[in-house]
């Protein structure tokens, strides 16, 4: 097996170098995949959307559709694990603690560091989510920092604890808010008497926009719809991987 | 000689992409344990990932962010494609990371009801006890 691996492997290497040949250079501006349609995301998406950031342009949308789906796809995947590992029983949480314990086994360091850590580093997500126009950042990379704060809380705490004050059924329903915004924005403009997803409709009901400033303001709705879905699903799939499923004591 | 040379470093991009997937694939075939199966299927995906985005470089040119993108009239004047990067490539591996992530999460679930069932991760420990059955 191991000698069948080590010739397909050079073999599919040997290929894809020769294909290399073909491919353009480094750096080249002026090579295939960095013209047409990348051409008028870069001249036009700030005309057309007035949103700076061409990355949050074409992934909020010009390719609504994708981000939708990708959105929708990680809230499968929480879903299918929660469906894999998920156990019968109904009553976990037998220790339902709002407050951060006081006293606790562990290190006093790691807890009062984290303790000022989660609130920064969540302003910091939010802004990344909040100014994902004009800067790097947006729905993705804040749903992911949000989520990174949770993570960070049940490893200087336990799970149970932060489970206690986000729990596996809030997370499901942060999802599916977060997807609902998203998909409900759509089909907003469609009422509208637009397509689904064509931001532009939405002037009518945002006051003080006209339909270039609608499309930017939309955007922030989807990403905030998507940061929802990627925190909590993300959450949920960390506290079910650390506790097989039993959400009870993790790592 | 100095054309193979420089032809070498013109694509060295391409190079980098081609060992580490082709690490990612020999690590998908030929280990036996799943975890580093995944592994392997991760390096694979960051190789994708450093494909993708490195055929969107171009020389000189900064993060496909407008400057001074607040006044629209001033920078509407013109727009030189060269001097942004190509944000496509950005957009369709933003979100290819995010799915990376949660497709493993669905992988390392399914390991965790394996190892819950058979007591192993090891392919052929399982195909040795799915036999005895």
């Amino acid at each position: 097996m191991k000698v069948f691996a080590f010739v397909l492997v050079i073999v599919t290497g040997i290929m894809l170098v020769v294909t290399a040949a073909d491919f353009p250079a480094w750096g080249d501006a002026h090579s295939p995949p960095n013209q047409y349609l990348s051409t008028h995301y870069i001249t036009q998406a700030e005309h057309e959307t007035a949103v700076p950031n061409m990355v949050t342009a074409v992934l909020a949308d010009y390719r609504g559709f994708d981000t939708m789906f990708e959105t929708a796809v990680v809230f499968c995947a929480g879903l299918a694990i929660a469906a894999i590992l998920g156990h019968e029983k109904k009553k976990r949480y037998v220790v339902r603690r709002k407050a951060l314990p006081k006293t606790e086994e562990g290190d006093i360091i790691i807890r009062m560091a984290t303790r000022f850590l989660v609130p920064v580093t969540q302003l910091f997500a939010m802004y990344v989510i909040a100014h994902g126009h004009h800067s790097p950042g947006g729905g993705f990379q804040g749903g992911v920092i949000l989520a990174a704060t949770f993570i960070l809380m049940t490893l200087a705490f336990d799970l149970k604890t932060i489970l206690g004050r986000f729990s596996e059924k809030m997370t499901l329903i942060w999802a599916n808010v977060g997807l609902f915004i998203y998909a409900g924005i759509g089909v907003l403009c469609v009422l509208l008497g637009s397509r689904f997803l064509e931001y532009s409709a939405l002037h009518k009901i945002l006051p003080g926009t006209d339909e270039i400033m609608a499309r930017s303001h939309s955007m922030l709705g989807v990403e905030i719809g998507v940061a929802l879905t990627v925190m909590s699903m993300l959450f949920a799939i960390y506290a079910h991987l650390v506790s097989k499923g039993r959400l009870e004591d993790g790592l | 000689m100095s054309d193979v040379l420089t032809f070498i470093i013109s694509r060295f991009n391409y190079w980098i992409y081609i060992v580490l997937m082709m690490i990612g694939l020999y690590a998908m075939i030929a280990k036996r344990n799943y975890v580093k199966k995944f592994i392997g299927m991760s390096i694979f995906q960051t190789a994708i990932i450093l494909f993708y985005v490195s055929t969107g470089v171009k020389s000189g040119a900064t993060i496909p962010i407008l400057e001074h993108g607040h006044d629209i009239g001033h920078a509407a004047a013109a727009i030189n494609p060269d001097h942004y990067a190509n944000p496509l490539p950005h957009v369709l591996m933003l979100t290819a990371i995010v799915v990376g992530v949660a497709t493993l999460g669905v992988a390392l679930a399914v390991v965790q009801k394996v190892h819950d069932q058979y007591e192993t991760i090891e392919e052929p420990e399982i195909l040795f006890k799915l036999g005895q059955e």
